[in-house]
């Protein structure tokens, strides 16, 4: 069946392309989907450094403890963030600037890089305090609305698949070189964390 | 495990489709955000001297191998951090230019001479001057840019940079390599004896 073969690749090929060209409406606005605040909840966590970078690093250390820890993770993580911003749509705005983010770049980061042996009820205590405080300040900003408590599902979505995208990963990492990068990643995090305190000391 | 040769061809597919979907247009992100980005991560690499000295840590911890090669590149950018804190919060650090211009003479003479220090002393050289580095990127960021971008901007540009080193300090295994990479530390050496010269004059 050499001739089959041979017509695979091509037929697949085709078809990627065909799907790839195959262009939607840009629908800037989601109006017509009304998946509007899910996406502005869901972009509001990736398009925010602050928000986005400490959840990434407590991925890589929940990977680097290994996957009870990674499971752990990924539900008290979103959960919390997900209970933190309902609460928090009721609440008075706080405005912390990039403190609180600086603080847990320092933390987090610091933790990848020395690899700490957190225990797990450690690594559920920081994923809840995390999710609760990033959750709530997250919620204040947003004001309450019924949109917002939509926004809010998105938010927590966004924030459970990278923790457990980023977790995995690194959990099925086996050469030593993998553990290293990944520590060393936790060192450029905590360096932008002193930095930002730096910046948020200047501010205040 | 390696997938066979039909998935991994569906997931070349599955990849292409993914890169290339056409997504919703986003109208209102934050504007200039990821100027302060590109800024940031643009500094050390668009500055000669900076280049060199990142380099040279790169390859010095190649040359001086485990733990060195991954402890010097994370001693560099959290004391590089400490450095820009200061330079953010304004404090002056003197002779700035002449610690950058220093850093590329010692780092270059000391893969050169492929110098074997105790790894403490290594890494509180490579920290010693990771301060200049960081002060002359804190004190420069630019008005109106967002600090938190900018500053993961430049430590990962420096961490880029630091692969490179390592990246070209493999070679060290051969004996043509080690010879190379003291080349390679006496080009480094040079030109921070030329940066060192631009800043006296």
């Amino acid at each position: 069946m050499k001739g089959t073969s041979a017509l695979r690749m091509p037929a697949r090929t085709i078809a990627a392309l065909a799907v790839a060209l195959m262009c939607g409406p840009a629908e800037a606005h989601l109006n017509a989907t009304g998946m509007g605040p899910i996406y502005d909840g869901l972009m509001h966590f990736l398009t925010s450094p602050e928000d986005l970078v400490p959840v990434l690093a407590l991925g890589l250390l929940a990977g680097l403890r290994g996957a009870p820890y990674g499971r752990r993770a990924m539900f008290t993580l979103p959960v919390a963030w997900l209970l933190g911003s309902l609460v928090g749509l009721s609440g008075a705005l706080v405005t912390v600037g990039t403190l609180w983010a600086s603080l847990w770049f320092l933390v987090l980061g610091g933790l990848v890089v020395a690899d700490a042996k957190l225990s797990l009820r450690s690594m559920t205590a920081l994923s809840a305090l995390l999710g609760m405080v990033h959750g709530y300040l997250n919620g204040t900003g947003m004001g309450f609305s019924a949109a917002t408590i939509v926004a809010t599902l998105g938010l927590a979505a966004a924030v459970f698949v990278l923790v457990v995208v980023v977790a995995a990963l690194v959990v099925a990492l086996r050469a030593q070189w993998g553990r290293i990068a990944v520590r060393v990643g936790g060192s450029w995090i905590a360096a932008s964390g002193l930095l930002m305190l730096g910046w948020s000391i200047r501010g205040t | 495990m390696t997938p066979p040769a039909k998935h991994r061809s569906i997931l070349a597919a599955t990849t292409l489709v993914a890169a290339l979907w056409a997504q919703s247009a986003l109208g209102h992100i934050l504007q200039g955000e990821a100027y302060g980005f590109l800024t940031g991560f643009l500094h050390p690499i668009s500055g000669a001297d900076h280049v060199l000295a990142m380099v040279a840590v790169g390859l010095w911890g190649a040359q001086l191998g485990a733990p060195a090669i991954w402890v010097l590149p994370v001693a560099f950018p959290l004391v590089m951090a400490m450095g820009g804190m200061l330079g953010f919060l304004g404090v002056p650090i003197p002779g700035v230019e002449y610690g950058i211009a220093a850093s590329a003479i010692v780092l270059g003479t000391a893969v050169a001479f492929e110098v074997r220090p105790a790894l403490v002393i290594a890494a509180l050289v490579v920290g010693c001057f990771a301060i200049f580095h960081g002060h002359a990127h804190g004190t420069e960021l630019p008005a109106g840019q967002s600090a938190l971008l900018y500053s993961m901007g430049f430590v990962i540009a420096t961490g880029c940079l630091h692969a490179v080193g390592i990246g070209i300090g493999t070679v060290h295994r051969w004996a043509w390599g080690q010879q190379l990479l003291r080349g390679a530390g006496t080009v480094v050496a040079a030109g921070g004896v030329f940066f060192m010269w631009k800043a006296f004059a």
